[in-house]
């Protein structure tokens, strides 16, 4: 470092300056006007809002239900991803351009499309729903005993209107997010490394496991991370599917609008507070998760 | 949370859009459902105006869910008339910033509401139940439908004539009250965010027994779709709802519409727009109009919030606000 390196951007304090200015016009500008509203209850006051019952059944189904739907679409995702980059196939196009979908889509007609498919009358929630009567009924036909026929009618999964079908709408917003982290690392790997791990004799599920996951991992924890982060602001698709009953498939959003509906800016400025610091908190572990995987890939190399 | 802020912005750069004309223009700021009305009532109005005045007018509209409207009329969407279906949506403009007078009830005949709607049963064709009054909504197996109490005033009506009734049943024991909400409540399966989503749910994904909404929403439900799929039931008694409707005062000063503003809601009290009103099956005060459309109108026994709950800010303060009568309800399914 004797020399100063010459950059193609105007100097260091420049460029720090314009990212402090448009991070707080942006960001933290909004952010703090939220905790300054938040600020006219008392502690007290604050904490009887956020820690309401149906508050607090809010956060669990929001967090956990975007965390699970982070974490499934980082399976599918890298999957789908993998797929892409690697094989060629007929379509391949189309169905690159199909997982973008997600993005363009208005929420609203991505929970509308989705309970109109999944409800008890639905193109898949007919299925979903009542496979046990069939089964039964097959069951009968082939002489079994009634108690047993009256045992497998009872098998079906509720998707719409329960906490399942959020899920299922998490998933389907968020799935974009990992594949498109994942893609460009993907194809930048060489198969060459690969083929080496297999000529020292590393079986499949060793090289993926030690010479691909922990390449990786850092971008599948940011698309991780993104997907839940869109997962748990999410409003639009999520209302028209969750059925929102109180303590079982309100979402915390949904809190915040019922507040603000009933004219409480300060307790909707609460909870939504609450959410921040939570989202925050987590993606803040998640990016040092990542930081942690990186520096040991390089250290590994 | 991105919902409400982006809705008023549009609203307010469609308002900007709008090119400056030196013509005399009204902004209707209304509630979800009333669109149909307002289509019909506005060309009238301009009619007569014309007829009147011999200069034109323009009728604006912008409609959405009856307490984000107050709240976008609040926060500086310079309507010159709010009209709306439950009157906390109008105190809420007198407590924030003056913007309506106190007196807003007195302007105008019949409390400043020209039309009144009941709630009523929407059930499948033949009521295959047998649901009749409230008592059997609350049944075990039966599956009610109704919107979100706390971000719908359907639902806000339903949950209050559910309230009412059984306070009236049980010589006004609050707690024989509470028992039965409580049971109806458990009976819901799906609670939308507006009156318009309840009866998709009823009516398109099949779910449950009986949609419980305003006389007017069912008469339309029957009109789309035919009456071959569903059967309106009307309870022996049941809440009466009232459409309340005022001058934005602050607004109308400062434009000089004021003239305007009170005719056009004055219109809405006049034989004419009574019509209207009762075409879109709305219960109009005028009792010419009422017997004309009688049959669409059958007399049903019922109770207002005022007359039997004690006012809005009392039903507010109990039932709707964080940790009220409501809240207690649904935490304990």
């Amino acid at each position: 470092m004797a020399r100063r390196y010459k950059n193609v951007l105007p100097g260091f304090p420049l460029t720090l300056g314009y990212t402090l200015v448009y991070l707080s016009l942006v960001i933290l500008i909004p952010l703090t006007a939220v905790f300054i509203k938040a600020a006219d209850l008392s502690p007290s006051q604050f904490w009887a809002v956020v820690s309401a019952p149906r508050v607090v059944a809010s956060y669990k189904v929001s967090f956990g239900l975007s965390l699970a739907a982070a974490a499934i679409n980082s399976v599918f995702g890298l999957m789908l991803a993998w797929s892409l980059v690697r094989y060629s196939f007929p379509g391949k196009k189309l169905i690159d351009a199909l997982v973008d979908l997600p993005f363009a889509l208005p929420t609203a007609v991505a929970g509308i499309a989705l309970t109109a498919l999944y409800a008890g009358n639905g193109w898949l929630g007919r299925f979903l729903e009542t496979p046990g009567v069939k089964l039964a009924a097959l069951w009968l036909r082939l002489g079994g005993s009634a108690e047993t026929a009256e045992y497998l009618a009872g098998f079906g999964v509720k998707v719409a209107y329960t906490p399942l079908g959020i899920l299922v709408a998490l998933i389907f917003i968020g799935l974009p997010f990992v594949v498109r982290t994942v893609q460009p690392i993907l194809e930048d790997l060489d198969t060459e490394l690969e083929e080496a791990a297999a000529s020292l004799g590393a079986r499949r599920w060793q090289t993926f496991r030690h010479v691909l996951l922990p390449i990786l991992l850092p971008a599948l924890l940011t698309g991780f991370a993104l997907a839940f982060a869109r997962a748990v602001g999410e409003y639009g698709s999520v209302i028209f599917i969750a059925g929102n009953i109180p303590m079982v498939s309100e979402i915390t959003p949904l809190m915040i609008i019922t507040k603000l509906e009933q004219y409480d800016y300060v307790g909707a400025t609460a909870v939504a507070a609450v959410m921040l610091l939570l989202s925050f908190v987590l993606l803040l572990l998640v990016n040092i998760l990542q930081a942690w995987t990186s520096r040991r890939i390089r250290r590994g190399r | 949370m991105r919902a409400l802020p982006f809705s008023t912005l549009l609203t307010v750069l469609t308002l900007l859009a709008l090119p400056v004309r030196a013509e005399l223009s009204l902004l209707n700021v209304s509630y979800d459902v009333s669109r149909e009305l307002y289509k019909d009532i506005n060309p009238a109005f301009v009619a007569e105006w014309q007829a009147k005045k011999r200069e034109g007018i323009t009728l604006n509209q912008s409609h959405g869910g009856s307490s984000k409207q107050a709240l976008s009329v609040a926060a500086g969407l310079e309507a010159d008339v709010v009209t709306m279906n439950q009157s906390p949506d109008i105190d809420i403009l007198v407590e924030r910033g003056a913007l309506v007078a106190a007196d807003w009830q007195r302007r105008f005949p019949h409390e400043s509401a020209p039309y009144t709607t009941v709630s009523v049963f929407l059930v499948r064709r033949g009521n295959p139940k047998g649901l009749k009054d409230w008592s059997d909504l609350a049944r075990p197996g039966v599956s009610v439908i109704v919107p979100n109490p706390k971000t719908s005033g359907n639902g806000r009506y339903t949950y209050l004539a559910a309230w009412g009734q059984a306070l009236q049943k049980h010589g006004g024991n609050a707690a024989e009250a509470r028992k039965f909400v409580a049971a109806l409540f458990k009976n819901v399966p799906v609670l939308d965010g507006g009156g318009r989503g309840a009866t998709t749910t009823f009516t398109q994904r099949d779910i449950g027994d009986v949609l419980v909404t305003f006389e007017n929403e069912a008469a339309l439900i029957a009109d789309e779709l035919g009456n071959a799929a569903f059967e309106v039931v009307y309870p022996p008694l049941t809440i009466e709802a009232a459409a309340p409707v005022a001058v934005v005062d602050k607004v109308v000063d400062k434009r000089g519409t004021r003239e305007a503003a009170t005719a056009y809601l004055n219109f809405l009290f006049s034989p004419a727009g009574q019509q209207i009103i009762a075409r879109h099956h709305f219960r109009p005060r005028d009792p010419a109009a009422l017997k004309q459309y009688a049959a669409r109108f059958p007399p049903v026994r019922t109770f207002t919030v005022e007359n039997a709950l004690g006012g809005w800010a009392n039903v507010q303060k109990t039932h709707f606000a964080d940790g009220g009568i409501y809240d207690q309800i649904v935490e304990q399914r």
